[in-house]
């Protein structure tokens, strides 16, 4: 609505600039703009569904063209030769191609791997000779028998056809442990969520509409709260839960203690976005109530708790966000048990341990940004309205 | 998935003893203050008495919460600053002396002050400049929302994506990463960006620039949208271009929420940890104060103090916001 | 206890910090009556209005609600219901919610609930919207279901603050007439109505009060408010447009006043005077419909018409007279023949007039 009334008022000079050349460079410059934000993101979707041999040689904008790819493979086991017209025989299709790919150039020693092209003889030793068609078919014969009990190596300059697959997600859900770390994540999350929800929820309202001295300067502090690095907490807190756990002689590092300290973080923001919400509703509407005979808890639970849904909802998206990227907080708070690393700490792990495999992170940082995006582009309502209110201004 | 039911489960009990506190300790209230079936006087006098303390009942957890988790830190990170590696002996200053003659601090502060000037600003010009283009075509909204998206993203996720943009192979065969094809596609020599001193800095802050302009823009878009349409029309009437309708007349209006946005930023840039740690963990002269603080709190079994102390300098430089902030909330309290 | 008053205000007082807002109120209402407060906006209407409703705290004062003493009682309890400017309906209840939840609240049983929420629906054509939300409600429909939830409770002493402001004019005529019908169906409720429209408060009240920077100025019934009105803050507030008011000087008392103009003009009113005032500067008062057009012999005041507005059943006339500094306004029916810079000649009848006092005191009220 505000747009449609802000875009009106720009008509007067907009109605000259819409048809002109002026227009097409707007257009233009925000598809730019668009590509540059986008292309990260879906370079590393495409390539987390790629071959993870595709996606080592070429880039994932290549990942729709067919790449040439130098691949050795083997003839059958010379056990399978034939003798024909006094020569032995080798035929069949090359061990381990695929057979929607097509072969190009082939060769039989390492130094010159693609010196023939293919459907052409190429002599070998001993008066030998090879020729490779382009669908994987080889005719390999000799005067004398093969010999060994593995295949002949055929070296071939394939074309390969692009290739998308689950495989990578499978790999990473079951052997690299993110499946796992997904639960963990979801099982710091959701609590860590939920619970500061409530307590923010009735801080606010007592901020907003009751009585009490000294109301401003627990709202300067709040506001003072927002902005305090949270590395001011993390050694006084760990110190803390050091001396709890081996008080009561558990470990330090527990989802208890992570869920609380994310309600501790996460206190400041809710009870600003919430305050800043519920101070906004009409007093003339609390005031009613209260001649309805309504006491302040009443008040809250039956008239503030289902006004303030938009401004719970955006706060807990925002919870949920933070909660869910957070690294620090989960690396400092809980330990990097099977059971206890999540998804953040994970990935971590990952980039040091498989920094080279792109199949691998790939796949195992889309798993763990799919929760989010899925949240960001069903709820980005609620997210737009919080920030507007949460900034302080 | 055991674990999930139990984090379901404790998620539940934490609500269910968040109600009770609440409706407990309002039972116990009106138990001890009762309304009904006493005299006028009592009854007026209990209900003044219950409306005194139900605030404080209100925001008790929350401020056990505040207090516990913040505040109380605030003041315990200075106390272990000015101590030794466990918090035992007192050393004075001598852990603030280490740091300003530390060359790892000292290359810390320098790239967190690069960053600090770096980020906001570009941001914020992005931003801007995607706020007032989308607002003039038809796809607007389709394409702030997509450059919105980096703000789900975490930090980490947003490091390999940008890892992966950043990839080097060597000369000769095909590059994988986006930055050196195009080098390459435009005659360059491919390059291991994120180990080039200098300007390994700017490649990691374009990852923080790409996750803030989402939000710049959605502040910034906010804002264009609630300037009163008749300054612009009066704007037109006086003959005023495109340019100048934005420069002169626009931006002194959206004065405020720049300032808003700038200093979001800036308190995020000086937080930045887990970029650093991710794409080089401060390796090729990239450390800034919140990982080299990360590090302290571990390296070699933690040493508290100094770790304290590299907190207490974050947190010296956030203050200034954080004054602006208060004096900004509370004037907008008074407006109301 | 059975009482005649509805409402007793014994020296009332509001004051934030220093700042005095209300000097001190005495006022009885009766049971049953309408009371309508009006005054400019600031005059410590509302304030008056929420500290009876109990939502502001008294300073000082006692204040009565059918003989028992509620300053320190809870809105809730003091037997009031309250109808708002913006009619401050709980947006997430239906209109039947919306009636019940004070009765819910009160933990009245569903069959009662049921039989108070439909019998005031019914009085108020709300039957078939009771289980709609207020935000698919029309502006007068909003309107009606805040009376509605006023109804309900049963109250001792009905408030409205503002009701109409948010209605446009037709709606407000409309709701006006009903509000006037309720008046008559619940006479045991004393009623209470804020409003800055002299309209609203001349046709729906009992008596009015009208109040100024914390004071009031005048009780009484519509008429007597614009027929003898106390003094000129109250002469000036009541009618529409403004009475007239010249500065002239005493040359007589008795039973009769013989005043001079600044013209030199002498004239009688058959008004007494006490002998104090005698060459003492007063000022007199001439409500614009009380003047008519006259000929030269008989010419009381001439001016030149510097304006005219022409409204069809009657025509204002504002003119420059060298009797006064400020322009005169007068209001005559019908469509009159004039031209702008004409200089026309006005009477009025003598004992229509008004006389006030250096402090601005009726000189009707004076002893």
């Amino acid at each position: 609505m505000a747009n449609n009334k802000f875009s009106s008022g720009l008509m007067l000079s907009l109605r000259q600039l819409r048809r002109s050349p002026l227009m097409i460079v707007v257009h233009l410059s925000v598809l730019f703009l668009v590509i540059l934000w986008t292309f990260p993101t879906a370079g590393l979707l495409i390539s987390s569904f790629r071959d993870k041999d595709q996606l080592a040689v070429s880039g994932w904008w290549q990942s729709l063209s067919s790449s040439e790819q130098n691949i050795i493979g083997r003839t059958s086991a010379p056990d399978q030769q034939v003798l024909l017209d006094g020569k032995y025989v080798l035929s069949g299709t090359i061990e381990g191609f695929a057979l929607q790919d097509t072969i190009l150039r082939f060769g039989w020693t390492s130094k010159q791997p693609e010196a023939y092209q293919v459907n052409t003889i190429a002599s070998m030793k001993n008066a030998g000779t090879l020729t490779v068609s382009s669908d994987g078919q080889y005719t390999m014969t000799s005067l004398v028998p093969f010999t060994g009990s593995r295949g002949k190596r055929v070296f071939y300059t394939q074309l390969t056809s692009p290739k998308f697959t689950l495989d990578n997600y499978v790999e990473v859900l079951n052997s690299e442990g993110i499946g796992q770390s997904f639960i963990n994540s979801l099982t710091v999350t959701i609590p860590a969520t939920i619970i500061p929800i409530l307590i923010a929820a009735f801080a606010a309202y007592a901020l907003s509409w009751m009585r009490l001295p000294g109301r401003g300067l627990l709202i300067a502090l709040v506001v003072g709260l927002l902005v305090v690095p949270l590395q001011m907490s993390l050694i006084p807190l760990l110190q803390l839960y050091n001396t709890i756990g081996s008080y009561f002689g558990v470990s330090a590092k527990t989802y208890f203690g992570i869920w609380l300290a994310h309600t501790g973080f996460g206190l400041p923001l809710a009870i600003y976005l919430l305050r800043n919400y519920i101070a906004g509703l009409p007093k003339e509407i609390i005031e009613s109530a209260r001649v309805d005979g309504a006491n302040d808890f009443e008040i809250f639970v039956k008239i503030i708790l289902p006004l303030s849904f938009p401004a719970l909802a955006s706060f807990a998206i925002f919870q949920f966000l933070w909660v869910w990227n957070d690294l620090l907080v989960a690396t400092v708070f809980l330990g990097n048990g099977e059971h206890e690393l999540v998804l953040t700490g994970r990935l971590r792990e990952l980039l040091g341990s498989r920094g080279g495999n792109w199949e691998i992170l790939t796949a195992s940082a889309f798993v763990s940004i799919a929760v989010p995006l899925t949240v960001f582009f069903t709820l980005q309502r609620y997210l737009v309205r919080g920030l507007l209110s949460g900034s302080v201004k | 998935m055991e674990q999930l039911f139990y984090s379901l489960l404790v998620m539940l009990l934490g609500v269910l003893s968040c109600v009770f506190y609440f409706v407990g300790s309002n039972w116990l209230l009106l138990l001890i203050y009762p309304v009904k079936h006493v005299s006028n006087v009592k009854m007026a006098q209990n209900i003044r008495r219950a409306a005194a303390i139900r605030p404080w009942l209100f925001l008790g957890p929350a401020l056990f919460f505040l207090i516990l988790y913040l505040v109380y830190p605030v003041f315990d990170s200075v106390y272990l600053s000015l101590h030794g590696r466990n918090g035992e002996e007192f050393v004075g200053l001598a852990n603030y002396e280490w740091l300003f003659q530390d060359n790892e601090f000292l290359e810390s502060l320098t790239n967190n002050i690069l960053w600090l000037l770096i980020v906001p600003a570009l941001s914020t010009f992005f931003g801007l400049i995607i706020a007032a283009l989308t607002d003039r075509i038809r796809w607007g909204d389709f394409a702030k929302s997509l450059i919105f998206m980096p703000m789900a993203i975490s930090f980490i996720g947003a490091s390999i994506i940008w890892k992966f943009v950043y990839d080097y192979r060597a000369e000769g065969s095909d590059q994988i990463g986006l930055l050196n094809a195009l080098v390459e596609y435009f005659g360059g020599t491919p390059q291991a960006w994120i180990t080039l001193p200098f300007w390994n800095d700017i490649f990691l802050m374009v990852i923080l620039i790409w996750i803030q302009t989402g939000f710049a823009m959605v502040i910034l878009s906010a804002a264009l949208r609630g300037i009163p349409e008749e300054t612009v029309e009066a704007a037109v009437l006086d003959g005023a271009n495109g340019f100048q309708i934005f420069f002169k007349i626009l931006i002194p209006q959206i004065w405020t929420s720049i300032a808003v946005v700038w200093t979001t930023i800036t308190i995020l840039v000086l937080k930045v940890f887990d970029i650093v740690l991710a794409m080089t963990n401060g390796q090729w002269d990239t450390q800034v104060l919140a990982n080299m603080m990360f590090d302290w709190m571990f390296r070699g079994g933690g040493d508290f103090g100094r770790g304290a102390a590299i907190a207490v300098i974050i947190m010296i430089a956030v203050i200034p916001v954080m004054i602006w902030n208060v004096r900004q909330a509370n004037a907008q309290m008074e407006g109301r | 206890m059975v009482s005649s008053t509805g409402l007793t205000l014994k020296n009332i007082k509001k004051s934030y910090g220093k700042t005095d807002v209300l000097h001190g109120i005495d006022l009885e209402i009766a049971l049953g009556e309408f009371i309508v407060f009006v005054g400019p906006s600031g005059c410590g209407k509302s304030t008056l209005l929420r500290m009876i409703a109990g939502l502001e705290e008294i300073t000082s004062g006692d204040l009565f609600i059918e003989g028992a003493h509620v300053n320190d009682l809870p809105a809730a309890m003091r037997g009031i219901a309250m109808v708002f400017q913006s009619y401050a309906l709980y947006p997430h209840m239906t209109v039947y919610d919306n009636m019940a939840f004070a009765m819910r609240i009160a933990k009245e049983d569903k069959a009662t609930i049921d039989q108070r929420v439909n019998s005031a629906a019914e009085m108020l054509q709300l039957t078939d919207y009771l289980y709609r939300l207020p935000k698919a409600l029309s502006g007068g429909q909003r309107q009606r279901v805040a009376i509605g939830r006023a109804i309900v409770r049963n109250p001792k002493v009905f408030l409205f603050d503002e009701p109409l402001s948010n209605l446009d004019a037709s709606l407000r005529v409309q709701t006006r007439i009903e509000i006037a019908n309720l008046k008559e169906t619940m006479k045991q409720t004393t009623m209470i109505y804020v409003t800055h429209d002299q309209v609203e408060a001349m046709t729906l009240a009992d008596r009015i009060v009208v109040l100024s920077a914390g004071n009031i100025e005048q009780v009484g019934t519509p008429l007597e408010l614009y027929s003898k009105p106390a003094n000129l803050f109250v002469a000036q507030f009541i009618g529409s447009p403004a009475m007239n008011i010249f500065t002239v000087k005493v040359l007589q008392t008795g039973k009769v006043t013989r005043i001079k103009t600044q013209n030199k003009n002498v004239f009688d009113i058959p008004i007494s005077s006490a002998a104090q005032i005698k060459e003492q500067t007063i000022t007199i008062g001439v409500r614009p419909e009380d003047f008519c057009l006259a000929d030269k012999e008989s010419c009381m005041l001439s001016g030149e018409i510097v304006f005219i507005e022409s409204l069809g059943e009657v025509t204002l006339l504002h003119l420059n007279s060298s009797e006064s500094t400020d322009p005169l306004v007068v209001k005559l029916p019908g469509i009159i023949n004039k031209q702008k810079g004409e200089m026309i000649c006005l009477k009025t009848e003598l004992d229509k007039t008004h006389l006030f006092d250096e402090q601005g005191i009726s000189l009707l009220y004076q002893v």
